[in-house]
């Protein structure tokens, strides 16, 4: 079931430059999971070691941020998109 | 001449050089302008600032910038004073007023932090700045890109007060009207500051940006004669003015123009909005986003970027937080304005009911220093008020009328002076 996931840009550099994957999973926690097979060294970047999503990560499923949803076990299905987005409001990092 | 050594990680202190960087690229952590602190002690001195002009730029060793100043200059060092009769109102001794709702030219403390902003953009080389808002930033950003002669977006949610629209619109920016809370402007502002090659003030150049709203700080610090309050009261909607306002009285104590006289900080927020306040009240430095429900739209901010140092910079000061309810915020504007003469908009009424609040508590003393934070104008927030203040008293052009229908008001009266 492939789901659109949107990459922030100082995440970019494990994902081939790319600011937009795709990846399978039913959840958010899955989708980061198989996210971590495609890329390895992503997750580490957006969870701490315990698995729980950073401080300053925020995840958004179809524009709503999964802290209103059920977390990383939010359901997610074939045409979603999701975005990770740095929380101190942005996600750009170096835009130029 | 500039004293900024780079941008450092407040999470990791990762350094970085003084470019086009919002968060850390290792851990996310939120990006933060280094000075060179001995280099400003060396030169700056409270007397060198008697000759300097009256403007947000007369702290320019402690702004982010590297050459002059090129945008703002007739913005900043806004009225301070002693509000005598609201003090007598409030019950407390010393209460005083820094007064942003008549900041040059956008009546808003907005103007600190775009004045900055745009300063560093053009010399970053951008020639399109934009921001996501609610309201106010992005009539600053209208105003001061309009005389820089940068081309301007502004993004703000859809159901923005009018009065707010019309004073981005005046200066023909490209306003957009996105459907949704400021939060998800916000993000969609994050996101697309990714794709095109502009300078989202508030996103991707808000290390710099933010440094702004330290001259807040700095004028309440040099307006009380060097000093620094016993208490400050602070609207809060991303956080961001609380943790600058605590960075501009500890770099004057860095620097050696601030004695060490601890100030707390308090956090006001509406009962409609107020993860920041919530935070504070479980001593908790978790802010849980909320979904807004409040008039005071400039501080519906329900997923607060800088909620997380806001909090801290509260509870490290020993400080609190109150959230009050839109009638009483009302009731706060309306109080301000017939004791001080003060028209503010909602999130100064939203400050004045919490510091209201809070002294009734007792968590605020009242034989201690005291200052407000009024940060915006109330003429661009007419819509709460409009069947709150009662009606002008309508009468024909004659002497008979005047005195017929104001009867009860003049009885008594006399018509000779």
């Amino acid at each position: 079931m492939p789901v659109t996931v949107r990459i922030p840009t100082p995440l970019q550099r494990l994902t081939n430059g790319q600011d937009e994957v795709t990846c399978d999973g039913k959840t958010v926690a899955e989708l980061l999971g198989d996210l971590e097979q495609r890329y390895p060294g992503i997750k580490e970047r957006i969870c701490d070691p315990q698995g729980k999503l950073r401080r300053f990560v925020n995840v958004f499923v179809n524009e709503e941020d999964i802290r209103f949803l059920q977390g990383d076990q939010t359901g997610v299905k074939d045409g979603d998109e999701v975005s990770i987005i740095p929380a101190i409001a942005g996600g750009s990092g170096v835009a130029k | 001449m500039s004293y900024v050594v780079g941008l450092k990680c407040r999470e990791c202190g990762r350094l970085y050089p003084k470019e086009v960087l919002n968060v850390c690229e290792y851990c996310f952590g939120s990006i933060e302008v280094d000075y060179d602190y001995d280099a400003i002690q060396r030169t700056l001195s409270r007397a060198a600032f008697a000759s300097r002009p009256k403007s947000l730029w007369r702290y320019r060793e402690l702004l982010p910038i590297e050459g002059e100043p090129t945008v703002g200059l007739s913005s900043g060092f806004t009225p301070f004073f002693r509000a005598e009769r609201l003090a007598d109102t409030l019950g407390v001794r010393e209460l005083y007023i820094k007064d942003d709702s008549v900041s040059h030219p956008t009546l808003s403390f907005k103007d600190r932090v775009v004045s900055v902003a745009l300063t560093r953009a053009k010399e970053l080389g951008f020639d399109t700045v934009a921001c996501a808002s609610t309201g106010n930033l992005a009539n600053a950003v209208s105003s001061h890109a309009a005389r820089a002669g940068l081309k301007c977006y502004v993004f703000i949610p859809a159901d923005l007060e009018i009065g707010k629209v019309v004073a981005s619109l005046i200066y023909r920016p490209t306003v957009v009207a996105v459907e949704g809370t400021y939060d998800d402007v916000n993000r969609l502002c994050a996101e697309l500051s990714a794709r095109y090659p502009w300078a989202f003030v508030n996103v991707n150049i808000r290390p710099y940006y933010a440094e702004g709203s330290k001259t807040y700080g700095f004028e309440i610090a040099e307006q009380l004669g060097w000093c620094a309050p016993a208490h400050i009261v602070i609207p809060a909607a991303s956080g961001s003015l609380i943790t600058k306002i605590a960075k501009a009285f500890k770099e004057l104590r860095r620097i050696g123009l601030l004695a060490e006289s601890p100030t707390k900080l308090y956090a006001a927020q509406a009962a409609g909005c107020g993860p920041i306040a919530a935070a504070i009240h479980e001593r908790s430095d978790i802010v849980k986003p909320v979904k807004p429900n409040t008039i005071a739209k400039s501080l519906a901010i329900g997923n607060p970027a800088d909620g997380y140092y806001a909090t801290k910079a509260v509870l490290e000061s020993g400080g609190w937080a109150e959230a009050v309810s839109d009638d009483e915020l009302v009731e706060g504007m309306q109080l301000l304005a017939e004791t001080e003469g003060i028209f503010t908009e909602t999130a100064g009424g939203v400050t004045l009911a919490a510091a209201k609040k809070l002294i009734k508590q007792g968590v605020i003393p009242r034989d201690e220093s005291i200052v407000l934070c009024i940060t915006g104008n109330g003429l661009k927030t007419q819509e709460p008020l409009v069947n709150r203040l009662g009606q002008a008293v309508r009468i024909k052009p004659t002497i008979a009328s005047f005195e017929s229908t104001l009867a009860g008001q003049l009885a008594g009266a006399s018509t000779k002076r």
